[in-house]
């Protein structure tokens, strides 16, 4: 399976592709919305997971949950916000803008994990 | 025996130099119950004689199980999950096919802890309750520092993130200042108590269904025994009880059979199961 990590940090964007090869995934990266978009765009088949970071330059993680739920080519792919927002609002703005899970940073990789295999992704269990 | 205040520092410092997680002075609790399975592991009288020990010549592998009983099996929010997807889909059907006429369930939570499996039983059966159902639950624990902690019912954003699925915790939740609160109404239908379960048990009434997951562990053969005789005397003829993973009925008290519960196993007073459904457990 594939996943697209967009978030502006370096640092977090390692933490996350550490985590998920060990879980098995391929990783694309992007540092911020638009710029996923455009890999996005440029791909045969959309990855089945994207993590999203919420403050980003050019185009937030919220804009980016919005446009591509709106983009019929990217509409199996599931989206998950990884953020420090943590205001009951914003995580019910995100839901509402169409994401399927939310993860509050800081968080551990079994917490990360835990809300994948809720998702499907990966085997109830798994861990790294 | 308790540990004094240098050997809870040495072990939280082992466990903040080797996973980064700290463990302030409010974890006494936790450091002890959580390393007493590795202390019976490794040969060790108590906690204090592990850390001793350890103190005194390092394995590497001591250190790899203290740390991972510290900090990869923290209790969370529908832990394990089966058994919840087991109590929805396979338990609350039957008991609620079998209790029509007073429509109301009792669920004990033994050894709660923070409370996380409590509130997660309570979020199960306010969803799958037919109108006109109520329920009760009862937590127990056998400290009296984690129950202040359930009643509060406030999780931090580490221990929501844990196994919560998130329109779960938008329902069922409201933020308070750094934390997040269980909203009253589901706090008021949980109940907690303080017990010890290796000591008689007081008069709790009886249930349709007991969580006693992962605290059997604790104990040497006898207690477990004692203790699962005394869970017999309060579960009802055809309720159900579900253990740990890790823990089972077989060899300890033959009151009970294991029976299938959807993908994972649980447990029914022999005297009240009908022998077909007896002994199908994996």
């Amino acid at each position: 399976m594939r996943a697209i990590l967009i978030d502006d940090s370096r640092a977090i964007r390692m933490i996350l592709r550490r985590i998920m090869g060990q879980i098995g995934f391929e990783v694309l990266e992007a540092e911020d919305g638009q710029q996923a978009l455009d890999i996005l765009a440029g791909m045969d088949g959309a990855p089945e997971l994207a993590l999203i970071d919420w403050n980003m330059p050019n185009m937030n993680g919220l804009e980016f949950v919005s446009a591509a739920r709106a983009d019929k080519s990217l509409r199996d792919m599931t989206l998950v916000m990884v953020t420090t927002e943590s205001e009951q609002s914003q995580v019910a703005r995100a839901l509402a803008a169409g994401a399927h899970e939310y993860v509050i940073k800081p968080f551990t990789s079994d917490a990360l994990i835990d809300k994948l295999a809720l998702l499907g992704l990966v085997p109830s269990g798994a861990n790294v | 025996m308790a540990l004094s205040p240098t050997d809870l520092a040495f072990v939280a410092n082992l466990v903040r130099r080797e996973s980064s997680i700290v463990l302030g002075p409010d974890k006494e609790y936790l450091i002890e119950a959580r390393l007493l399975p590795v202390a019976r592991e490794t040969g060790a009288a108590n906690v204090a004689d592990l850390v001793a020990r350890f103190q005194r010549s390092p394995d590497a592998r001591v250190r790899q199980r203290v740390v991972e009983a510290l900090t990869t099996n923290e209790t969370s929010f529908f832990r394990d999950r089966e058994p919840f997807r087991a109590l929805t889909e396979t338990v609350l059907p039957e008991l609620i096919a079998a209790r029509g006429s007073v429509r109301r369930l009792k669920v004990w939570s033994a050894a709660c802890s923070s409370g996380q499996e409590p509130y997660s039983l309570a979020i199960e059966l306010q969803r799958a309750l037919p109108p006109g159902w109520t329920y009760d639950i009862l937590g127990t624990d056998i400290s009296t520092q984690m129950l202040d902690r359930a009643r509060k019912g406030e999780f931090s954003q580490v221990e929501v993130n844990r196994g919560l699925p998130v329109q779960m915790l938008l329902e069922h939740f409201e933020r308070e200042g750094a934390f997040w609160r269980i909203r009253a109404a589901l706090r008021r239908s949980v109940t907690f108590q303080q017990l010890n379960l290796a000591a008689p048990l007081p008069s709790l009434g009886s249930f349709d269904v007991v969580f006693l997951r992962n605290v059997l562990i604790y104990f040497d053969v006898e207690t477990k025994r004692s203790v699962l005789r005394s869970v017999a005397k309060l579960l009802r003829p055809d309720g159900w009880l579900f253990l740990g993973g890790a823990e089972t009925t077989i060899g300890v008290d033959d009151n009970y059979v294991r029976v299938s519960a959807g993908r994972t196993s649980a447990y029914r007073l022999r005297s009240g199961v009908p022998l077909a459904a007896a002994g199908k457990g994996r």
